[in-house]
């Protein structure tokens, strides 16, 4: 139906072109659901791109042929692909939020589709659009079309793009990332629903993610790329449980499941000795009875109610929770950057919460509480180069003198793994693993006893998740520090802590050793959390073909 | 593929290079400032006939091979009046600009740090300095404070420090809860250090464009000025006062006093127009991969 030949992708750059992806075959069936999994920069983005004509300014398509029933969508006019985008193929991307228009009513966007590809006239436009809402199960359609974009949730914002995306019954859809900036449980309604309306319709479709379980569990054959290239195709049993190729198996061995220990993310050849977990000493932090409630325009909102818990030294805990479960403002709090509105935050038996967050960067604790962001890109100063960045702690928090800081910087960059001739560079220059050593050894720099992960690895690659979540390990051994690890995964948690806390709506439903709640989940929204997250285990313990498949058949 | 393109950190002249070769309006606009420049350091060294020395027997004579501008009622050569001029006019633009934009960054910058009250009221007062038509609003300031340069220069700078304000007042509310904003306060920085050292400098690369596009506009406010009377006195050799004077050759005739003077001050505002991308891509880390 659809089929793409020798396609090659190239990109003009300051460095002189970029090939970003050369050599692709693929096709596509009937019905078919396909999946291409790969890590940021493999090209399978361009790649659906390129068949719809939307590269970005400076790419352009220098080999191949891409054919859609008999149609030649490379040499298509631009008048063409427009009644070809939307009514034929269609996509949707990775940010609903952006991929709305935030000042237009979501019906009249979906009105919009209709109308541009005659499917509708003025007249019954709207109950057209009504019907398009209504077929991607929202609740109330005829009063959510006057909604606008900010007033949906993440998901119901994803729900309106399909909605867009599906109004003119294209026969292919191509979902680029459709659920990564989604919550767990959010994703499994979101794909649940897309698999079904292509049932419903008889519809091919591509998903590309970087999520092997997603794609295992979801698709009918899956492509593997790298660098570019394809390098594996096959069905998801076969090729996860089988894989032949090099990159796949590392993909598969570095994607964090049930049974797996930290160590055996990685390569064969990377894995180490198990490391050791230091010793738990007496209570280094705890949290009583904290509160943040937040003046709202429509009455008060409560982001954390009245949580409790406690840290030991040289321990590790997780806080987990979907978006606005408070696990952050919690994260905030501790680490002072937020005044809790009441509540204790006992530090080695000094009350915390009586210092104000602004006076706290003054105060001699502030070196002892220290944390990594989640977007790594974010939390460095763009005009700051990574020797900066690291550097910027130690000048204010100690009394060390420029030699001596620019000799510690390099004991960090060695501890993280970051190679020294990188220091010099400016954040855009990294790659994403870079900047997540810089940020973690920005926040180990000062040897603090408490460290507050937010979600550090949530930005990165399977791959290079494996070897940050590694070398944490490694440097908790090591420094003996105590963790706090703020996550919404509960199978990268499983790797990393002792104890795990799940919060949910500002309170904690559920404590306790991570292995018990792992696998004895005692509150409903635990088991939820646990059985929305896709995993790829099952294929490869037991040798079942896709244990999902046919389920919405 | 980020990792791809990374190479090491190339110098600023390497950089300016490939600003001026990425973009060629950006090449001409900066050889066009070069020309201001030149003038502007130069000009009383290269110019042919001494700006306000009279000659009335050669006056009001056409464009020639010996006066290319021609010459005044006075027989003043137009053309090295204009060149001349450029050194004045150019600082009091370039004086102008950098008062309000460093007043109206320290105001902006706090303005969208804290919010607050302070916000309130700044934002109310700027308000009210944009309400009043803005070259009335000069003209007042330059008959109150009396005609000297300097009070040009307070003049334009009091009328343009709104909009630096208000652009940074923007640009520095962005980034107050940027995750780098929160690092920098675990690592100890105060709140004025992480406005001045992390936030500010993040609000640079928009701010060039402001002030090129200020610079050009300060030129014709000083000019302007001095076309009504305010301002720069005669016989001081200045763009705006040179066409106010030849306005009133050009019905009988002697167009040249009024034509060359103003060419000469649009050519400046169009270098200034056409620098601000350049000089935004010059200053963002960013471009520099």
């Amino acid at each position: 139906m659809l089929s793409i030949k020798n396609l090659a992708v190239t990109f003009q750059t300051r460095k002189g072109p970029v090939e970003a992806v050369r050599d692709v075959n693929l096709k596509l069936a009937k019905a078919e659901t396909l999946g291409i999994v790969g890590e940021s920069g493999s090209g399978k983005s361009v790649t659906s791109y390129a068949l719809m004509r939307i590269l970005d300014a400076g790419g352009s398509i220098t080999a191949g042929d891409i054919s859609y029933s008999n149609i030649d969508l490379r040499n298509a006019s631009s008048k063409s692909m427009q009644d070809i985008r939307g009514r034929e193929i269609s996509m949707i991307f990775q940010n609903p939020r952006a991929a709305l228009n935030p000042i237009r009513k979501v019906g009249l966007q979906i009105e919009d589709v209709l109308r541009r590809h005659s499917r509708a006239t003025r007249y019954d436009a709207k109950e057209k659009a009504i019907k398009a809402l209504e077929s991607v199960q929202i609740k109330n359609a005829e009063s959510r079309y006057d909604a606008y974009p900010f007033e949906l949730s993440g998901g119901m914002c994803q729900r309106v793009v399909i909605a867009i995306a599906l109004a003119c019954d294209p026969k292919v859809l191509i979902a680029d990332e459709p659920t990564t900036g989604l919550d767990i449980t959010t994703q499994k309604t979101v794909m649940d629903l897309i698999k079904q309306l292509s049932a419903e319709r008889n519809m091919s479709s591509i998903l590309i993610t970087h999520d092997l379980g997603l794609a295992a569990q979801y698709c009918d054959r899956i492509v593997v790329m790298k660098d570019g290239a394809l390098v594996e195709e096959g069905n998801p049993a076969q090729l996860f449980h089988h894989a032949q190729h090099e990159y796949t198996q590392k993909l598969v061995a570095a994607t964090p499941r049930k049974g797996v220990t930290i160590r055996e993310l990685l390569p064969k050849n990377m894995q180490l000795e198990e490391p050791e977990r230091p010793a738990i000493g007496a209570p280094l932090l705890e949290v009583k009875n904290l509160v943040k409630t937040y003046k709202g325009k429509s009455g008060p909102v409560h982001a954390v109610k009245d949580i409790s818990f406690t840290v030991k030294k040289g321990a590790s805990v997780a806080l987990v929770g979907e978006s606005g479960c408070g696990k952050s403002t919690t994260s905030s709090m501790i680490a002072r950057l937020l005044d809790p509105t009441s509540g204790e935050i006992l530090f080695d038996g000094q009350n915390l919460a009586q210092l104000s967050a602004k006076s706290f960067a003054k105060n001699d604790l502030r070196k002892d509480i220290q944390m990594v962001f989640q977007d790594a890109t974010d939390s460095l100063n763009p005009r700051f180069s990574a020797q900066d960045c690291i550097e910027e702690p130690l000048r204010h928090l100690t009394d060390l003198n420029r030699g001596s800081r620019r000799f510690k910087v390099d004991e960090l960059a060695d501890l993280v793994g970051l190679p020294k001739t990188l220091l010099s560079r400016y954040p855009h220059q990294l790659s994403g693993g870079q900047k997540a050593r810089v940020g973690i050894a920005r926040a180990i720099a000062v040897d603090p006893k408490l460290l507050i992960l937010d979600e550090p690895t949530a930005a990165l690659d399977v791959s290079i998740q494996a070897i940050v979540l590694n070398l944490l390990a490694d440097l908790r051994a090591e420094l003996g520090m105590s963790y706090l690890f703020v996550s919404h995964d509960l199978h990268v948690v499983q790797l990393l802590c002792d104890e795990v806390i799940v919060m949910k709506d500002g309170q904690i439903v559920e404590q306790g050793l991570t292995a018990d709640v792992m696998q004895t989940p005692k509150s409903d929204y635990t088991k939820s959390l646990l059985e929305a997250a896709p995993s790829i285990s099952n294929l490869i313990t037991n040798n079942t073909p896709n244990p999902r498949k046919g389920e919405f058949a | 593929m980020s990792d791809k393109v990374i190479s090491s950190e190339p110098s600023f002249s390497s950089h300016l290079l490939y600003v001026m070769r990425e973009n060629p309006v950006t090449a001409i606009s900066f050889f066009m400032f070069a020309v201001l420049l030149f003038c502007a350091i130069f000009g009383p060294s290269i110019v042919p006939y001494d700006p306000l020395a009279s000659n009335t027997s050669n006056a009001l004579s056409p464009p020639s091979a010996a006066h290319w501008f021609g010459t005044d009622n006075l027989g003043r050569d137009v053309f090295s009046r204009v060149i001349v001029a450029t050194r004045l006019d150019l600082s009091i633009s370039i004086a102008a600009v950098a008062l309000s934009f460093v007043i109206g960054s320290f105001l902006g910058a706090c303005a969208g740090y804290w919010g607050g009250w302070l916000d309130a009221v700044l934002n109310r007062i700027l308000d009210t300095i944009m309400a009043f038509p803005l070259f009335v609003l000069a003209m007042g300031i330059v008959a109150a404070l009396g005609n000297t340069v300097e009070n040009i220069i307070y003049a334009t700078a009091v009328i343009n420090i709104p909009f630096y304000a208000r652009l940074v007042r923007a640009e520095v509310n962005i980034r107050r809860d940027a995750g780098f904003v929160q690092a920098a306060k675990l690592a100890g920085n105060s709140d004025a250090r992480i406005l001045a050292f992390h936030i500010f400098p993040n609000s640079l690369p928009p701010m060039m464009v402001q002030i090129s596009l200020n610079l050009g506009w300060a030129i014709l406010n000083a000019a302007g000025l001095s076309f009504i009377g305010l301002g720069v006195r005669p016989p001081t050799a200045e763009w705006g006062i040179m066409v106010a004077e030849g306005a009133n050759f050009v019905i009988s005739g002697e167009w040249w006093l009024a034509l060359f003077p103003g060419l000469w001050l649009m050519f400046a505002v169009f270098t200034f127009n056409l620098m601000g991308d350049g000089l935004r891509d010059l200053v963002d880390p960013r471009k520099r991969t």
